[in-house]
């Protein structure tokens, strides 16, 4: 039997290839091939259906799922919020350039690429879409 | 046709310790060990009669091996099933499947932490999701304040009605000897509290206290012979749904219903049956989608169901009759309590506290994020 690549770049596993995407601002995600259903955190066999995955660059385009407004210790006060991407996939990120408490369910947003030191991770920021 | 599993079982013996506080410098298994020791006095067993040895930790790898020396068990049947708080649920769902099968005759089910006077100390095992590092998760709080305002959201649940379930529980915890809060509580007091991860104030999350709990389980023919009221294993269901918040199926509706589902119908119960519920309360929206998951009211009405006092000392359900996670104590994991208030609800004479003629219990627990549902159904021998 051919053996099949589950990623599309074998010298990288699932997490150092979306690392990699980050760092060129894509953020990326994966689709499985027998279902076409997008899954989401990156892995190197679909769930449920046990098909191979391939990469996908996402367009960005998402709608908030749920949200909460965390308050640390040190006094600051911080988003996180679940996000529907448009291409069918979940993930947890924050909600930029908005106060916290105006992050609402329903909220229409796109991606903004975070660089923190040599880190680079996804966030996002009201796209200003109604819908 | 019955289960075969129902009443073959039974819980014999009951221990807690280290509630709230250890000494200094005290271990996970100093807390597990005293629980055990007590849990086996309770049962009227020793040491040397354990066979199967159950246990699983936040601070602890390997607990049932670090147990086992420690006490100097020496178990030909052991389960370190890590689910998160529910885990205790569901190795006394293994813990009667393996005694069923003969693979062990006394099985101790065991958790302890010093979570509390570890304070900065305290390290737990968990290893971190590489996809949520980057936003200060705050650990549990957050994922729990993502569905509660996801619940609000799709059916109107208000920050009054989660303060209802912290204000029930104080009430209860108050009627319990040895709960950790006991000062009266008002769901204004629970509004004004300090804001943690909204919606969530202080008051809408759980104790951090140290403790530990141990449950005996052994054969129904066997718990018969003992010195206490056997309390009957009638049924136990266990589901697994994701690990993170962001893969939960559905933010508003959690395992609980296959959880619940598989141990009613092991019991060949319905939740009309239940005489007293023990519901891990991390946060306050945890009772709420629980009470709808397991049955006792429809998707989306948990809110209004709980609303009234309706759990509260005399209001129309008894949940978490010790004050739970809330207000009893909460060392880090609290699903081994909801077994050890099912017994001892069961076994009456509580006082100003005891459901009256109590013949069926329910404990159920979830474990990570909402991600592990355990439930468990107990009966008085009346039940069998």
């Amino acid at each position: 039997m051919a053996e099949e690549n589950t990623v599309s770049d074998e010298t990288l596993s699932p997490r150092a290839y979306f690392e990699r995407s980050c760092a060129a601002g894509n953020l990326v995600f994966q689709r499985d091939a027998a279902t076409g259903r997008a899954v989401f955190p990156p892995r190197v066999v679909a769930p449920v259906s046990g098909a191979t995955l391939a990469w996908e660059v996402s367009a960005g385009s998402g709608t908030v799922h749920a949200t909460t407004t965390v308050h640390s210790r040190s006094g600051d006060a911080y988003n996180i919020a679940l996000i529907d991407l448009d291409e069918g996939f979940r993930m947890m990120a924050r909600v930029d350039e908005t106060a916290p408490h105006d992050v609402r369910i329903g909220l229409r947003v796109r991606l903004r690429m975070q660089r923190d030191g040599e880190d680079f991770f996804p966030v996002f920021v009201p796209s200003g879409e109604v819908r | 046709m019955t289960h075969a599993l129902r009443g073959r079982t039974a819980i014999v013996g009951i221990g807690e310790a280290a509630i709230p506080l250890m000494p200094p410098g005290s271990t996970p298994i100093d807390a597990m060990a005293l629980a055990a020791m007590a849990a086996l006095a309770d049962a009227g067993l020793t040491l040397t009669e354990v066979d199967g040895v159950f246990a699983a930790g936040l601070q602890v790898f390997m607990p049932t091996l670090s147990l086992a020396e420690y006490l100097g068990l020496r178990p030909r049947y052991s389960d370190g099933t890590q689910i998160g708080g529910g885990a205790f649920l569901t190795h006394l769902n293994h813990a009667q499947a393996a005694i069923h099968a003969g693979l062990c005759d006394i099985a101790l089910i065991v958790y302890g932490s010093t979570q509390r006077s570890a304070g900065n100390r305290f390290a737990s095992h968990a290893e971190p999701n590489p996809y949520e590092q980057p936003y200060r998760v705050p650990g549990p709080v957050a994922a729990y304040a993502l569905i509660a305002g996801r619940h609000m959201h799709e059916f109107g649940t208000t920050p009054e009605q989660l303060a209802e379930i912290a204000v029930a529980a104080r009430q209860w915890a108050r009627l319990t000897p040895g709960a950790v809060t006991q000062g009266p509580l008002t769901i204004a007091d629970v509004l004004a509290a300090r804001r943690i991860a909204e919606p969530f104030g202080l008051l809408d999350c759980c104790l951090v206290t140290d403790g530990a709990g141990a449950v005996v389980v052994t054969a129904s023919d066997r718990a018969r012979d003992l010195q206490r009221d056997p309390v009957y294993v009638l049924g136990a269901g266990e589901a697994v749904s994701h690990r993170g918040i962001a893969q939960m199926p559905d933010l508003t509706t959690t395992a609980a219903r296959e959880s619940g589902a598989r141990a009613f119908a092991a019991a060949g119960l319905a939740p009309a049956d239940i005489d007293v519920l023990q519901l891990y309360d991390a946060f306050t929206i945890n009772p709420i989608l629980f009470l709808e998951d397991l049955g006792f009211c429809a998707k989306g009405e948990g809110g209004a169901f709980v609303a009234g006092g309706a759990l509260a000392p005399g209001g129309r359900l008894p949940v978490n009759t010790n004050g739970g996670g809330l207000s009893y104590c909460h060392p880090g994991m609290y699903g081994i309590f909801t077994i050890i208030e099912s017994v001892r609800q069961l076994r009456g004479g509580l006082g100003a506290r005891q459901v009256a003629n109590a013949e069926l219990a329910l404990a159920h627990a979830p474990g990570g994020y909402m991600s592990s549902q355990s439930t468990a159904i107990f009966g008085t021998a009346a039940t069998l």
